[in-house]
């Protein structure tokens, strides 16, 4: 087991490198299963095919045993760099020790690169058995043909194929050349293993890095160096979108270290390049030195009378209004809570925040001729690419970009705003440039969670029940033009669905929405709209309970009710598993001790549950309120 | 600029940098030691923690010119073959994720079971408060440096 660090070179170097010094089976597909049989076949290789051949590949097989499986997808600390590898690993019958991993580069010949929204693994989980039991089936067909024997009698095993009956058996290196020769077979005969004989998955498998992490080894994006590197800072407007109209350039030019400073104009789109005043040091802390001594002059614009007192007021004001968009209306609200027994007025609010990823962002980036070679510590090399091209004009097949690991990813780096700065820089100083942004940069120009305003009023009947739920969700938007027009919309993880909990559960239920404009750059953040909906419909859920009288777990189940499966209605709902939750719920109050605890005055247990990319999850806290009233 | 004469991981090594140049730039540009991460460049993270004589250092705020003949060590450096016993807990419990923020953990974990080779779980939370996780590995931490003390004393016993 091993892995590669920066130092190595990019993968299709590898693989010349490694066929140059003896030839091995290198094993392509496609990953699009509506992709006809004929155009899945892998191109198998021979040494001198390799020298020339642009492998769509993520197994190869060299001679000497050493199996090298392509991770595609980047590592940002999810362990994804390990996990599906072992998949293939394990379809294949490979030792683990016998594994090399390397990260591949942005090739569409992988499919989808990026990582977000937990789906790296329930999108590729397939496909990668496929990938690893199709090799196994030419591995075994390769020395049925050998041996002269029918495949039927041959099983893989330990990286090696095993005649049983007769105790023979040869290795996938000296299986290698033969199994080049073998056509892939259709998938149908392919036969992926019974998850009862896996013997990797399901086992814990340390990070394929950790040797490497633990002993500080290049492996993250700031940690790549390149002959003749520069170092690059990049100071933007203070005010989100703000430009710069002038800096005292001659200044910063002139001090020690420094190579070059320019102004990047830069564009209005808040996810795009933003402009700012670039330094191009000999090192990182004679930029950052220079970058104390700048003085630019800011067009600040519009966003510089933006104030969250004011979103607030102007939050409460729209509240009082209908919303501009309905999204579940069951029932009638407005009489139910006129006829309820109870009622329950509360507004929830939550401020923007940051990633606060533990690399600050960087990139390097090298142009020359016309071409831009990238390395990024980024969730989402395609958007890098892209956002390269739009910009800056660079064709997509003259970019060539390396998936470094990433320190903490959790939705930051799915947006490319540090990879267009460092191209951008790159292109002007023509040799290669590290881009480094300092933590200040990183809290200051991050792609925040939205805040968000949730005005609700929920009904109970005489026996306690809720009968009526209503949530006016004031939601962070951005102005754009759409198909010509002007619009608002909702910051990513900013727009509710009208199928979230309680919405399909209450008989009378009013979800509505207002855009609120503003000019703060907004992301997907950690689990979005689940991060904030949780804690905003469990707390009123519990607030209603508590005005029941109700114990907040009973009250909780009787929402849930009794159906089985709740079928989803929105655009992007699932179906809900109602029995599922729950169980989950009871389990976790069981294990908690709920109702069974005594506490102490200021002490107490609350719980809520949720569903969430697929996962249903239930938590209690027991928390300790202070006499002053600090949790 | 002036000249520097280091002593980095028991080797010399010889700097032309500006004084005010903190110890975490000299080790990641000028020396390509790039184990010492930088988070935050202002002593809040510990992410580029290293010993100086011993003792747990916030490389960042660590001026070249006030390190003198002072014995640096890096994570590169805290044993020969990587073979630390944290660096060997680590791995075997799987401890980092993204695994930015690990180097300066071993190396404040290194320095405290130095003083303190069975330290309690309060020891070892006082001693690593200042070394953030992002993604939240503390629960590993803390298991790791147990278990190595727990080697530890079974190698010296």
């Amino acid at each position: 087991m091993n892995s590669t660090h920066l130092e190595n070179a990019g993968r299709r170097d590898f693989l010349r490198k490694s066929a140059l010094a003896g030839g091995g089976l290198v094993l392509g597909f496609y990953l699009n299963p509506a992709d006809s049989a004929a155009k899945r076949v892998a191109k198998p290789s021979t040494i001198l095919e390799t020298a020339e051949f642009k492998p769509n590949a993520f197994i190869h097989i060299a001679p000497n045993g050493t199996v090298t499986l392509i991770s595609k997808q980047p590592e940002i600390g999810q362990g994804i760099k390990t996990s599906l590898p072992m998949v293939i690993a394990e379809e294949l019958e490979v030792n683990w020790k016998d594994v090399v991993i390397l990260q591949g580069d942005l090739d569409p010949v992988y499919g989808s690169q990026s990582a977000g929204g937990s789906r790296s693994t329930p999108t590729n989980y397939e496909e990668f058995h496929r990938l690893g039991a199709t090799a196994r089936t030419m591995l075994i067909q390769a020395a049925a043909e050998l041996w002269k024997l029918p495949a039927t009698e041959l099983v893989a095993k330990d990286s090696a194929v095993h005649h049983l009956a007769s105790g023979r058996q040869l290795d996938y290196g000296k299986l290698a050349e033969k199994a080049s020769t073998i056509p892939v077979p259709a998938p149908e005969a392919v036969i992926l293993k019974d998850a009862k004989d896996y013997k990797l998955l399901g086992t814990r498998i340390g990070g394929i890095d950790n040797p490497s992490i633990v002993t500080g080894k290049p492996l993250f994006g700031i940690d790549v160096k390149l002959p003749g590197m520069l170092y690059a800072v990049y100071e933007k407007s203070p005010v989100f979108g703000g430009k710069a109209v002038s800096a005292n350039l001659d200044k910063i030019k002139s001090l020690p270290g420094v190579h070059n400073a320019f102004i990047i104009k830069g564009g209005s789109d808040l996810k795009g390049l933003l402009a700012g005043v670039a330094i191009v040091a000999d090192s990182t802390w004679a930029a950052l030195s220079a970058r104390k001594q700048l003085k630019v002059v800011w067009d600040d614009g519009e966003a510089a009378a933006e104030s969250w007192a004011g979103f607030t007021a102007k939050a409460k004001e729209l509240s009082a209004q209908a919303g501009t968009e309905i999204l579940r209306n069951d029932g009638n609200v407005k009489t139910a809570l006129e006829g309820a027994v109870k009622k329950v007025e509360a507004a929830y609010s939550y401020p923007f925040i940051s990633h606060a990823s533990i690399e600050p962002q960087n990139c390097t980036a090298w142009y020359k001729e016309g071409a831009l070679e990238i390395w990024a510590p980024t969730q989402n090399p395609e958007a890098g690419q892209k956002i390269v091209t739009e910009t800056l004009g660079i064709p997509k097949d003259k970019i060539t970009l390396h998936i470094t690991r990433s320190g903490g990813g959790f939705g930051r780096r799915l947006i490319p705003d540090y990879i267009i700065e460092a191209a951008a820089i790159a292109q002007q100083v023509k040799v290669p440039v590290k881009l480094t942004w300092t933590r200040e940069d990183d809290m200051q120009h991050d792609h925040y969670r939205a805040g968000g305003f949730h005005f609700l009023q929920g009904g109970l009947n005489d026996k306690g029940k809720l009968i009526a739920w209503h949530n006016h969700f004031v939601t962070f938007a951005h102005k754009i033009i759409k198909d010509g027009k002007t619009t608002l919309e909702p910051g990513s993880g900013a727009n509710l669905s009208g199928d979230e909990f309680p919405g399909r559960w209450v008989e009378n239920c009013l979800l509505e929405q207002t855009p609120l404009e503003c000019n703060i750059p907004m992301g997907p953040w950690r689990a979005p709209r689940s991060n904030v909906l949780a804690w905003v419909f469990h707390s009123f859920i519990d607030e209603l309970a508590h005005a029941a009288g109700r114990d907040p777990l009973e009250f909780r189940l009787e929402i849930l009710g009794d159906k089985d499966i709740i079928p989803g209605t929105g655009k992007q709902d699932l179906p809900y598993d109602v029995n599922r939750m729950k169980h989950v719920l009871q389990h976790v109050a069981e294990k908690a001790e709920w109702g069974k605890k005594t506490f102490p005055r200021g002490q107490g247990q609350g719980l809520a549950f949720h569903f969430s990319h697929r996962g249903y999850i239930a938590q209690i806290a027991e928390v300790t309120v202070s006499k002053e009233g600090k949790l | 600029m002036s000249k520097y004469h280091l002593n980095i991981n028991g080797t010399p090594k010889t700097v032309n940098v500006a004084a005010d140049t903190p110890l975490l730039w000299v080790l990641r540009d000028h020396l390509n030691l790039v184990g010492t991460k930088f988070g935050c460049g202002i002593g809040q993270c510990g992410v580029c923690t290293v010993h100086i004589d011993g003792v747990p250092t916030r490389a960042c705020l660590t001026p070249i010119s006030k390190v003198g003949k002072s014995q640096i060590t890096t994570i590169e450096g805290l044993a020969k073959n990587g073979d630390h016993p944290l660096q060997k807990v680590w791995q075997e419990l799987d401890v980092p994720q993204c695994g930015y923020c690990q180097a300066g953990q071993i190396m404040t974990a290194a320095a405290l079971l130095k003083k303190n080779p069975r330290p309690s779980d309060a020891d070892i939370d006082t001693a690593l408060s200042g070394n953030l996780c992002r993604c939240g590995t503390y629960l590993r931490i803390r298991a790791g440096i147990h278990r190595a003390a727990e080697i530890a004393s079974k190698e010296s016993a």
